[in-house]
């Protein structure tokens, strides 16, 4: 007998619901291709994590239970994030300390919560993509996906099967860009010079393409490459991976 | 004592940004820290091991403290030093020139001391007609140029040399003007000459400590100079600076963090030197002082002990996470505005000097959590950092503009539905106006994110209403 389709609900961040949903389109592909069945629950908004740094707990407790009680039905909740997946896989939780019934709750989601390539590929097992795309690219290891949720060679192995495609390593891949949420608008100078030394670190690599699995580190470095003229084309690590580069341009580049 | 100005931390940032001499500094000293303690890490198999055992030697330190506290004031008395308790800066700044003046002293040697620096004692001594001589060599060029440290372990590592030669030659004017500074090795040569004759001429010599152990009542130093030897042995009094929270239990356990901290900070496998010191000469000693002063300082460190905060008291003050910082990398330790700058700063200036001048501090981060993954002992400081922005919020230091910001934005967040609808017909517009250049150069309210980036315009369509016109079609 076949093993039943898990089913996945897919958590699709405010960032890719607002800026770029073809990442959201990719990553149902792609759980899809890993035989997964996806739901996306239509109570989603927010994972409450611009409240939950901003120190305004209260808001972010009641954003983190809408996000409990409509997520926790299923038997995963994948996230095309490292940030939204590491609040709630790491930070939810602990919003509950002195609440027993919902930290119960919030701990169970956050076990069976994952970021989406290493879902796919340490969960799932997928070995290889169909996927083509030409061109060199550099990988930008955001910082809660590899220090809160371990990805870092999942998006790298995966990127290996594309055709076509080959990878570069930045010198310093794994050094924030910058964003930080609200720091990149709080501090933006020092943003700025952050987002400026990344900008620095991809043009040395000569690839012609910066790939990264947040959408908050995308529209960052994609900005700043623009503002700087650069060529660099910029995309969500899961629109490489399911095929979906021709629907879409990349991000901050013209569609007309 | 180090001017406070962590409230300007905005201003002060931006004018590091922008002093060219410092970002040559700072881009000399980055790729070779993080690269020395990578190499160091490797090269010991149970270094991640050892991170969690002093994580939890701390912890039990720090549940026992009043034990081991006392427990070690009772060995330095044993061994004929004497513990002076302070619970203030001004209390050990009082303990410090007493023992001078009952000593008779004129001119007092240091060591590398943070203590020193955040009771202030140089300028309490001067007022009272004591010379303090900074004897480390990044200390003493910055006395000479009466700066404050920007780095916990090199203190002047914002200097270049020409920073250096310039401060040299203004200040020895007794030396021939003709003498060369080409490389490290010629200033090190006239510091050499000039600070021997002070450490012969010392009455006091204040040092710091790295540890203290309880089991044994030994004060620990780890210099790289050997001037902290000259200093506490040469004197006849020796005064030690030291909080609360370096007390260790055991001599064994000392050596745990020994294990860790020069691999941390500078990535040498152990310091050059690492100096033991246990009460006055003994009558079979051939050097040591005849006083042995511990001045134990609280400062507010007490107060942290059941907190949340109290995590931050494992910190030994190895700069790893400072070293690791992106924001420090920026804008050097200066910016910060108080003693303690980096993300260890961060955590402990709000401590030190209230939340509300030091609120920028734990807000200049973007919780990258590289500084938490090289720690040593494991400080969450991303998480400690928020817990001061939670603290902001509680007491309404937050700006007003954040607060409404959060108010607004939650209010839409908590209705699915009405979030729907406005984020789509706000994408809708933003899409349509974005879709020739794809990234828009400015844009009302957003001016922090475009001074320096474009803002890449939306695809137009939210991911929720495409997805249920895509289901409805299905459906169909």
């Amino acid at each position: 007998m076949p093993e039943p389709r898990p089913r996945v609900a897919l958590f699709v961040t405010c960032l890719v619901d607002l800026f770029r949903p073809t990442v959201g389109f990719a990553a149902i592909r792609l759980l899809e291709q890993a035989g997964c069945e996806v739901a996306v629950p239509m109570a989603q908004t927010c994972c409450g994590q611009p409240a939950f740094n901003s120190g305004d707990r209260a808001t972010a407790r009641d954003l983190a239970r809408r996000v409990v009680d409509a997520f926790l039905p299923y038997d995963f909740t994948v996230v095309p994030s490292g940030s939204c997946g590491g609040m709630i896989a790491r930070h939810i939780p602990t919003l509950f300390e002195d609440d027993p019934a919902y930290r119960g709750k919030a701990e169970r989601l956050a076990a069976k919560t994952h970021e989406l390539v290493s879902f796919l590929r340490d969960v799932r097992g997928m070995e290889r993509v169909e996927a083509a795309y030409h061109g060199t690219a550099t990988y930008h290891d955001s910082c809660s996906g590899l220090r809160e949720m371990g990805v870092k060679a999942q998006p790298r192995a995966l990127l290996a099967s594309v055709a076509g495609l080959s990878l570069v390593e930045m010198a310093e891949p794994e050094t924030c860009c910058g964003f930080g949420g609200t720091f990149c608008v709080k501090y933006p100078e020092i943003s700025l010079r952050m987002a400026s030394d990344k900008t620095k670190d991809i043009a040395s690599t000569g690839a012609d393409t910066l790939l990264a699995g947040d959408m908050g580190c995308l529209l960052n470095i994609a900005g700043r490459l623009r503002r700087e003229g650069s060529t660099v084309r910029v995309r969500h690590v899961a629109e490489v991976l399911a095929g979906m580069t021709d629907s879409v341009p990349p991000i901050g580049a013209a569609r007309e | 004592m180090v001017h406070l100005t962590s409230p300007a931390f905005k201003a002060n940032a931006a004018r590091a940004l922008s002093d060219a001499g410092l970002q040559k500094a700072l881009a000399r000293s980055k790729p070779q820290f993080q690269a020395k303690r990578a190499k160091a890490a490797a090269g010991l198999p149970e270094f991640e091991a050892l991170r969690d055992i002093a994580r939890d030697i701390k912890n039990h330190t720090l549940a026992h403290l009043d034990f081991y506290l006392e427990d070690y004031a009772a060995k330095v008395e044993a061994a004929g030093g004497t513990v002076h308790w302070c619970a203030t800066a001004e209390d050990a700044r009082a303990a410090v020139l007493r023992i001078c003046r009952a000593a008779g002293a004129r001119t007092v040697t240091k060591g590398k001391s943070m203590i020193s620096e955040e009771i202030g004692i140089n300028e309490h001594l001067e007022a009272h007609g004591i010379t303090p001589v900074e004897t480390d060599l990044g200390e003493y060029i910055l006395q000479l140029r009466r700066e404050p440290p920007s780095h916990i372990i090199g203190p002047a590592f914002h200097l270049n040399r020409e920073d250096w030669e310039k401060s040299f030659r203004e200040s020895h004017t007794d030396l021939p003007p003709d003498r060369e500074f080409r490389e490290r090795r010629d200033i090190l040569a006239e510091a050499r000459t000039l600070l021997r004759q002070k450490f012969l001429a010392a009455d006091v010599g204040i040092t710091g400590a790295n540890f203290l152990i309880a089991e044994t009542g030994s004060s620990v130093i780890v210099t790289n100079e050997g001037n902290g030897d000259l200093t506490q042995t040469l004197p006849r009094v020796h005064i030690v600076l030291a909080s609360i929270e370096k007390v260790v239990p055991t001599l064994e356990d000392a050596c745990v963090f020994l294990r860790l901290l020069a691999r941390s900070a500078t990535g040498q496998d152990f310091s050059v030197y690492t100096t033991f010191s246990t009460g006055i000469r003994r009558e079979t000693d051939l050097d040591g002082p005849h006083e042995y002063h511990v001045v134990l300082l609280d400062n507010g460190r007490s107060n942290m002990v059941g907190t949340p905060f109290q995590d931050m008291l494992r910190c030994i003050r190895c700069a790893a996470c400072m070293n690791h910082c992106p924001v420090y990398q920026s804008v050097g330790g200066h910016a910060y505005g108080w003693v303690y700058p980096g993300p260890m700063g961060s955590v402990l200036t709000p401590t030190l000097v209230g939340v509300e001048k030091a609120g920028h501090l734990p807000n200049a981060s973007t919780f990258c959590g590289k500084c938490e993954s090289v720690c040593p002992v494991k400080i969450p400081l991303p998480k400690l950092m928020r817990h001061w922005r939670e603290r902001e919020f509680e007491r309404h230091l937050t700006p007003a503009t954040t607060r409404f910001g959060l108010r607004f934005w939650a209010w839409f967040a908590r209705r699915p539905t009405l979030y729907r609808w406005a984020t789509r017909a706000a994408m809708a517009t933003l899409g349509w106006a974005g879709r020739k250049r794809g990234a828009f150069a400015a844009l009302p309210l957003a001016g922090g994110w475009t001074a320096g980036r474009d803002l890449p315009a939306p695809e137009g369509d939210t991911f929720m209403a495409r997805y249920a016109r895509q289901r409805r079609e299905v459906r169909r």
